[in-house]
């Protein structure tokens, strides 16, 4: 049963990734890209990587398409024509998805527990937790321990893509007569004012128990963050821009980053410091297992401010531009 | 304490973590003294790193004291080392020299950013110089990226803007069939570390995932690193981004994507299959030679000064690629002499012409006519650093030179023709770099520069430093020739 509704899932996604490549609308294509993500997202549950697909929903169907739609109301909603090239893409494109097709011929079976994947790092990840750790999600570990010096990467990748945004956005623009659609959000809707501020303070209960729990269920930092930052965005859009900006002003923001980032950083120096490895947390404290655990709850402090505060960030960024009319 | 164990992470961590800081200093001048000051100390690491390398010694850390294959491994030999003197080296140096450059070019109080940016490109470049982890090398790789895009499009010039576009969409591709290809390994063999792939790639029974894998890595990072004909994102960005960013930039990114394309091919495929080799050598050495030949023709007739030097490089990257072809010891000492000896030429070039910039607004080659006449000291670095490009006896440049048409000698009954293409595109190199130096010297002036005299004393001493290195590692090559004959043995023993 299963199985039929994912092929019915990777189905309707395939249908949606044509139509994004279809259209030349970009408002039509943003909400399919959201879409997109979303089935992404469901597909993922099915095959039973809930971390993965908490974070494709969070981020992909959620943040990203406000992003999206932030950055069309400052450019147009249609694409220019350019169909010069159409052709020769539709080959390169043909060539290179046959290519990964053939690759996928000698692939493993689905669920094959004789996979090389299966049987190389898994079983030590999957029997080394409990002992190191002591809690039961093993992807939280895998993340923030065993492979926690990637995770630090990402958060860096997520603070260039933040102070990326502010330095090219911080250009002044040009003068003239402008207009700002955020000013004001949607104080005169009733039913999304109403439904909104039921909405929010769910949003972030969510957030922090996604944060708080990722040891023990699906989530963590990324994910949190995430959660958190569209709660705001969606007070934002309820209440207008400036009353977001006076709940949490931009020095805050910029200081959720700066400190998220150095937070993670700062653990690994004091394991350095405390005569360890870069990361390695064991050395944190007398018991091994809890030193581990009050690693991985730093660090993960860390990346959920990181990412919160540098998903607002880039949406205040966008909003802070007016339209030019 | 002894810091010695940790270098290869305080190598990234240093830069990495101080860029969040960085942003904090908003008074003047601070954000660029706290910047200069943690490149300096980069390099240094870098530094010690290589003396001790090319002693003999080989670092390896694991990172949260997790062991490979488990955790994420570091590991700097000689290759990566030689990668790091020239990443740490050229963020360095353009900083230093930089100051009043990048003050004229970026608006104060979006400075910490830039500079914060920086850092953060740097430790990208370094962390994917340092790491032995398919996957933490593609994570390294954003961050270079990322950081690359916002350096790039943070001048004045708003044609940067459309450039970096383009820069960013293809590198986005190169990046992600990068990642293709390592799924597909990961598929396959269940493991990240490289040497732990090395160890089971050839296990494998179904040969064609690893197949479709090499083949989509060698792709991506062929984007990355421009060669030919993947090089058209990086004439437009190298041309209209600030002048240190080019300095910088020109002198290593490409090279680090070159360093990680040559590296996961020895170590991953070609100790497992033993055909993969002529697979290799017959894929790039093409390429290669229409990259020498074609971008080199190009670049004799470009007018604009920087989109000039910028397809020379991607004629560079031919020769660097033509050397590694050959799967020789002799090729890849080439090889891997020619990443550090063009990184000194072309960063002392790029260099001369933020100089340059100081008083000419037009960069077009027509309008720097006569510019010798009042920037003497300026125009002899440039015209030293052309000789080093172009190869001439003496300089940095000839050594490599030299030793690519030595390897290219025994390349069976083709070598002629090898020899002759190296010859002919050094001809073309002299050209365009004998044009530039008579427009400078021998023209008379058709724009008065902005105002007279030398460019700022510090950024001139730092391109005679570069020039001066140009002539000195052309007449005492050792040290860069050791750590490069070393990395060659080290590649060589891994293949079949």
């Amino acid at each position: 049963m299963i199985i039929v509704f994912a092929l019915f899932l990777l189905t309707l996604l395939v249908i949606t990734a044509l139509a994004i490549v279809q259209t030349t609308n970009l408002f039509v294509a943003v909400m399919l890209t959201s879409i997109f993500s979303l089935l992404m997202a469901s597909n993922f549950f099915i095959l039973d990587a809930a971390d993965v697909a908490l974070t494709e929903a969070a981020v992909g169907a959620g943040i990203t398409t406000v992003i999206f739609l932030a950055a069309l109301m400052l450019t147009t909603e249609h694409e220019k024509p350019h169909l010069s090239r159409r052709k020769l893409n539709t080959v390169v494109i043909t060539i290179l998805a046959s290519l990964i097709i053939y690759a996928t011929f000698d692939k493993p079976r689905l669920g094959d527990p004789d996979a090389p994947v299966h049987q190389h790092l898994a079983p030590w990840y999957l029997e080394k937790t409990p002992e190191y750790m002591d809690f039961p999600n093993v992807v939280t570990a895998i993340l923030g321990s065993f492979r926690g010096y990637d995770t630090l990467g990402e958060v860096f990748v997520v603070f260039a893509a933040c102070i990326g945004v502010l330095f090219i956005l911080g250009v002044k623009p040009p003068e003239g007569s402008t207009y700002n659609p955020y000013r004001s959000g949607l104080k005169h809707h009733l039913i999304p004012q109403v439904v909104g501020r039921l909405l929010i303070p769910f949003l972030v209960l969510f957030g922090l128990y996604v944060q708080f729990h990722g040891e023990y269920s699906p989530g963590g930092g990324f994910q949190a963050g995430a959660l958190i930052a569209s709660a705001i965005i969606l007070y934002a859009l309820l209440e207008g821009e400036a009353a977001a900006l006076r709940a949490v002003p931009r020095s805050v923001l910029l200081g959720l980053v700066i400190g998220g980032a150095t937070l993670y950083g700062g653990v690994g120096v004091v394991c350095i410091l405390m005569g360890g490895n870069f990361l390695e947390y064991t050395v944190l404290l007398d018991n091994p297992v809890a030193a581990q655990q009050t690693g991985i709850i730093l660090i993960e402090a860390g990346v959920g401010m990181a990412v919160c505060g540098a998903l607002l960030s880039i949406f205040h960024a966008f909003a802070a531009r007016p339209m030019r009319v | 304490m002894d810091l010695t164990p940790h270098l290869p992470a305080l190598q990234v961590i240093v830069p990495m973590l101080s860029a969040p800081l960085i942003v904090l200093l908003k008074p003047r001048g601070l954000a660029w003294a706290g910047a200069t000051a943690v490149a300096l100390l980069s390099f240094a690491v870098a530094l010690n790193m290589a003396i001790a390398i090319s002693d003999g010694a080989h670092y390896r850390y694991d990172m949260g004291g997790w062991a490979a294959p488990y955790g994420i491994e570091l590991s700097v030999g000689a290759f990566s080392s030689l990668i790091l003197l020239i990443v740490t080296g050229a963020a360095a140096t353009a900083l230093l020299a930089g100051r009043a450059s990048i003050d004229s070019q970026i608006e104060p109080d979006r400075q910490p950013m830039f500079y914060a940016a920086w850092l953060l490109a740097l430790a990208g470049l370094a962390g994917i110089a340092v790491s032995a982890d398919a996957f933490n090398i593609f994570v390294f790789m954003e961050i270079s990226s990322l950081a690359s895009y916002v350096l790039i499009a943070g001048g004045p010039n708003r044609r940067a803007l459309p450039a970096v576009f383009k820069y960013l969409v293809m590198g986005t591709i190169g990046a992600t069939f990068y990642l293709i290809g390592v799924g597909l390994v990961y598929m396959m063999t269940g493991t990240l570390n490289l040497a732990d792939m090395e160890a089971r790639v050839g296990a494998v029974d179904d040969i064609n995932p690893i197949l479709v894998a090499a083949g989509f890595i060698t792709i991506g990072l062929a984007l990355k690193a421009a060669v030919f004909p993947l090089h058209v994102w990086l004439p437009n960005a190298y041309t209209h981004s600030p002048h240190m960013v080019t300095v910088f930039l020109a002198a290593c990114a490409t090279k680090v994507a070159i360093y990680v394309l040559i590296r996961f091919d020895f170590f991953v495929f070609q100790s497992n299959f033993d055909w993969h080799g002529s697979h290799f050598s017959s894929f790039l050495m093409p390429l290669g030679l229409l990259g020498i030949l074609v971008a080199s023709a190009v670049a004799m007739f470009e007018g604009h000064i920087k989109r000039l030097l910028a397809m020379s490089s991607v004629a560079q990257i031919g020769y660097i690629i033509l050397g590694a072809s050959f799967v020789t010891q002799d090729g890849l000492t080439a090889s891997a002499a020619h990443l550090f000896n063009h990184a000194l030429a072309k960063g002392g070039l790029f260099l001369a012409i933020a100089a340059l910039a100081c008083h000419y607004d037009d960069l077009r080659l027509d309008r720097l006519a006569g510019a010798a006449r009042s920037m003497p000291w300026t125009s002899a670095a440039l015209a030293i650093c052309g000789f080093s490009l172009v190869g001439v006896p003496g300089t940095a440049g000839f050594i490599s030179k030299w030793l690519l048409i030595d390897a290219a000698l025994d390349q069976g009954p083709f070598a002629w023709l090898l020899v002759l293409i190296i010859l002919a595109s050094s001809l073309m190199a002299l050209a365009y770099v004998w044009r530039i130096v008579e427009t400078l010297y021998k023209k008379p002036a058709v724009v008065q520069p902005s105002s007279a005299g030398e460019a700022p004393l510090e950024l001139l001493l730092i391109t005679w430093l570069i020039a001066l290195a140009n002539i000195g590692f052309g007449l005492f090559p050792q040290f860069p020739l050791n750590l490069a004959s070393a990395a060659a043995e080290l590649l060589m023993g891994h293949a079949l």
